[in-house]
């Protein structure tokens, strides 16, 4: 393991491991639990694979009860609990405790209710972020916010992630697209928020919920809301020789009153990575790439395209192409869509970075990026979404040279740190899981902190559920509870009243 | 103890320690607009008016920050400069004693209240990027930051929207701004019933036009600011040509349920801002119910509240929020049917947001929770505000 440590194992736990798999086995069959070390190994890693541990044993329920039912028996034992949706998190936000059970929410599959009345569909966590598209597009609906791993991943790990997708800049990320949750504390009790109507009366738990990174409660059901698709959509893909002209060109567009279902910018390094994987005409000699998506009622796309064509010209655009087809609008997407799997081409490995800038920022932090990429001696390609800010640098690095990967998590918390100093922040959709948890001071003041921490202590108040994650450092509920007001110490009685 | 009102961040986190420990509970107040909604409590008043102003505005990055005690309409008059608004349509309420709006920010946060665009754009808590407070605990935080996308930690900005005071008294809001469309238009129909009218606008939501705003405002009583005869309304927004497109095939779907009146913008603007602004103006003895359920659900519910003879009522969010203006003298104003309504129709959320003081000592004025969300709100609750003193009761009793 490298920078980030875990806590240490607790003993007693491990010790007892027999009996908590013997106590696990009365609420569900064999099948559906995980114990011997061959069958552990698959659930090791989550996508940020330079983390690994296996967990104490690894179960699968299928209803709420039994999750409701785990949970109580192990807040009883004071057994730590790990929810896990598809393993595509990239801050390490499902990695396994090795005194901790692993939950997998994947058996929780099915789309309980399709209500195009409502625009809501209800769905068990496991369900795919694609899945839930899948199930209403017949109908001319769609879910949202669409991350790239949307095949992959669950409805489940997106609401404790926040997840966003290209789509967001314009139609929001999970938080403004979810409706309802069912979710289980880790005393067992099932709670249900919201539903298939609009904002909450009482606290907004389902805000706090959204993006928790599974610290607060495992969530069983969700509700989300589901929109017509827009009746065209085209794109315009754009070829600059500096990426300063670009950065200035998304900021004219934005300037321009135009909101974009989706404005994506890829750096030179990474649009030949992506060429010469998809091989959709990306022009190689570009330094920088902007592909900009508008949708809605052919005169309204029509016209913005001439819109956006008038302003990247006047920022020196070398090339631009406007898509005449549906098929030609997917082939710009290509390389986009692929750029991950192109990076990993070109690298034995590679750490995928997440902050959020201000747009106007985004030339400065490019320059500074590659100042830090010659002094770390490893590379960096950049595809990110440009109309909201949010980066994600490739660092290229090999694993089986000693050092590099702490040279490149080196590289990357710089980069972040570079982030905040800008006026950003340390992750835009990804969490921050073990990856980042370590930077949270760089952001967060310790009462900052303190009051995110009584948030959990809420919800979690033995700190059982997926410990390790988020927080630098562990303060017991009790300890953060304490109250620090002095009354000899106030100005207050000199205060105006009136 | 009279008023008390800090001037700097520093002054409030003393009043609040002072506070702590002389176990005295205060009600954080901007202009006091909606200090008639939720149960009555006598808290010396925490007046925030004296932090106001604009600390970042940047137009091009679609970001403002403004201190809590700001006026709204001032946020709104700046951002309107530069053709840009709150997406949400802030409502702006009168005080209970009929003096203009001058609402802050803070109460706007704190009650969470968004107009009739909502329903597309998202509430007050979807616009929110950051907040800077102080707790119960009588510590300045922050939370959030000043981008759109953000996942640093838990969303402890969101998450403060709509707790009226009870957990932090908020200092600061950084807020997402949107450009202002360039041209809006409504289109109308009249004389629908319920179930007609909701017939009316479900329908619009299969096709792919991008309704912002979607009401039906049934006939009014003879005091009603809205005219005689029941009507239906949809609200298109954006770029000219693209309005002028979407309005024809709104107009074709309309056309099947009576004469299609269209309201260009400025009439247009005009009905929005009034449905907006439903929650103001109250006649006295009058109670006021404002009612989150499912959109579909519309009809249903409101059959079952035959019983009650409401005065008026009306429907935005193409159904899914009611209206409600019952007689004040109705003994628990309405609170069991009504909810009993919500239940047997879908689910969702009954606020009483006017009614005699008297009565909402004695009746939930917000939801009644199921115990095990009841005792998570309360955990919250206590870790915030130990000593009980950011506006306890003004929720839930003891809370
Ligand atoms: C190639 C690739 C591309 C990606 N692209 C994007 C992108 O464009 N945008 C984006 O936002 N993310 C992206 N991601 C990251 C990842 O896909 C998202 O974070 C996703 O939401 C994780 O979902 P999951 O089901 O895989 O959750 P997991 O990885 O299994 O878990 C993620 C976190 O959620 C918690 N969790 C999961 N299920 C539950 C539950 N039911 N209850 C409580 N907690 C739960 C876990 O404890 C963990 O903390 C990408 C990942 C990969 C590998």
């Amino acid at each position: 393991m490298t920078l980030v440590q875990m806590p240490v194992p607790d003993a007693a736990t491990l010790a007892h491991r027999d009996e908590i798999i013997a106590g696990l086995g009365r609420i569900l069959p064999k099948s559906r639990m995980v114990v011997d070390e061959r069958g552990l190994k698959p659930w090791e890693s989550d996508a940020l694979t330079a983390y690994a541990q296996l967990p104490l044993v690894v179960v699968l329920p299928e209803t709420t009860e039994e999750v409701s039912r785990i949970l109580a028996f192990c807040h009883a034992h004071d057994v730590k609990v790990v929810p896990r949706g598809a393993g595509t998190s990239l801050s390490g936000g499902a990695l396994p405790l090795a005194d901790g059970v692993l939950m997998s929410m994947m058996r929780f599959n099915r789309i309980l209710d399709i209500d195009f009345a409502n625009r809501a569909v209800v769905a068990q966590p496991g369900v795919t972020n694609l899945g839930l598209t899948r199930a209403v597009e017949h109908r001319g609906f769609y879910y949202a916010p669409d991350p790239s791993s949307q095949l992959a991943c669950s409805i489940g790990g997106n609401v404790a992630e926040n997840s966003g997708g290209v789509h967001s800049l314009k139609y929001g990320l999970t938080t403004n697209n979810v409706l309802g949750l069912e979710m289980v504390l880790m005393t067992g009790e099932v709670v249900r928020l919201g539903g298939k109507h609009l904002d909450s009366d009482g606290y907004d738990l389902l805000a706090l919920m959204t993006g928790s990174e599974g610290l607060l409660a495992v969530i069983t059901e969700v509700t989300v809301r589901i929109l017509k698709a827009p009746e065209t959509a085209r794109a315009v893909l754009v070829a600059f020789s500096s990426s300063d002209n670009a950065a200035d060109a998304v900021a004219d567009i934005i300037a321009a009153g135009i909101i974009p279902g989706g404005m994506e910018m890829m750096d030179h390094p990474a649009i030949n990575a992506a060429e010469d994987f998809v091989h959709v005409g990306y022009p190689r000699d570009a330094e920088a790439l902007l592909i900009v998506e508008l949708d809605g009622p052919p005169v309204e796309v029509d016209d913005l395209i001439a819109r956006v064509e008038a302003i990247v010209k006047a920022r020196g655009a070398v090339d631009c192409r406007i898509s005449t087809s549906d098929a030609e609008r997917l082939a710009f997407w290509a390389g986009r869509k692929a750029a991950f799997p192109a990076v990993g081409r070109i690298s034995p490995d590679y750490l995928c970075m997440d902050g959020t800038i201000p747009r106007k920022a985004i030339s400065e932090v490019l320059r500074r990026m590659r100042e830090l990429s010659a002094d770390y001696g490893l590379r960096v390609a950049n595809v990110f979404h440009a109309g909201d800010g949010n980066l994600h640098p490739l660092i290229l690095y090999d694993a089986n040279k000693p050092g590099e990967l702490e040279r490149a998590e080196a590289f990357g918390a710089d980069i972040l740190r570079l982030c905040v100093a800008v006026g950003g922040v340390l992750t835009g959709e990804h969490g921050v899981g073990v990856e980042k948890r370590d930077l949270m001071g760089t952001m967060f003041n310790e009462v900052d902190l303190a009051h995110q921490m009584r948030v959990k202590c809420a919800f979690d108040a033995k700190q059982l559920l997926n410990p390790g994650k988020m927080f630098p450092e562990l303060h017991r509920c009790a300890e953060l509870g304490r109250m620090r007001v002095h009354a000899g110490q106030l100005r207050f009685p000199d205060l105006p009243r009136f | 103890m009279d008023a008390l009102r800090p001037m700097t961040e520093a002054d409030l986190v003393d009043i609040i320690a002072a506070a702590v420990a002389d176990r005295v509970p205060l009600a954080p107040t901007g202009q006091g607009t909606k200090a008639g909604i939720g149960r009555p409590v006598q808290h010396p008043r925490l007046e925030l008016g004296g932090l106001g102003g604009v600390t970042l505005y940047e137009p091009e990055e679609l970001v403002v920050s403004v201190r809590a005690g700001t006026p709204v309409d001032d946020v709104v008059a700046l951002l309107a400069a530069k053709n840009q608004e709150l997406a949400f349509e802030p409502p702006r309420w009168r005080t209970p004693d009929g003096r203009a709006s001058r609402g802050t920010i803070g109460g706007l946060v704190a009650a969470n209240l968004s107009g009739p665009r909502r329903f597309k754009a998202g509430a007050v808590r979807d616009h929110i990027l950051g907040v800077k407070g102080v707790s119960g605990r009588a510590e300045a935080f922050k939370a959030g930051g000043r981008v759109v996308k953000n996942v640093t930690g838990y969303d402890l900005a969101r998450g403060l929207a709509g707790s009226w005071g009870t957990l932090a008294v908020l200092t600061e809001v950084t807020f997402k701004v949107l450009p202002k469309a360039e041209t809006e238009m409504t289109l109308a129909v009249a004389g629908l019933g319920f179930a007609r009218a909701v017939e009316a606008l479900a329908g619009v939501l299969h096709l792919s036009v991008d309704v912002s705003s979607a009401a039906h405002l049934p006939a009014a009583g003879a005091e009603g600011s809205f005219a005689e005869e029941a009507r239906t309304l949809l609200r298109l927004e954006g770029f000219a040509a693209s309005v002028q497109a979407r309005a024809e095939v709104v107009a074709r779907h309309l056309s099947g349920f009576g004469p299609v009146e269209r309201l260009e913008a400025e009439a247009s603007g005009q009905i929005w801002a009034d449905i907006r602004d439903l929650g103001a103006g109250l006649a006295v003895g009058e109670a006021l119910w404002r009612v989150s359920i499912p959109p579909a659900a519309a009809a249903a519910f409101a059959d079952r509240l035959a019983g009650l003879e409401p005065r008026r009522m009306a429907f935005d969010w193409s159904g899914g929020l009611v209206w409600l203006r019952l007689d004040g003298a109705l003994p628990d104003l309405g609170a069991d049917v009504i909810r009993a309504a919500i239940a047997a129709t879908g689910g969702g959320h009954a606020t009483l947001i006017s009614g005699p003081a008297e009565a909402r000592g004695r009746i939930a004025v917000f939801e009644p929770q199921p115990p095990p969300l009841a005792a998570l709100s309360r955990r919250l609750k206590d870790q915030f505000d130990p000593a009980g003193i950011l506006n306890p009761g003004r929720m839930w009793a003891g809370v």
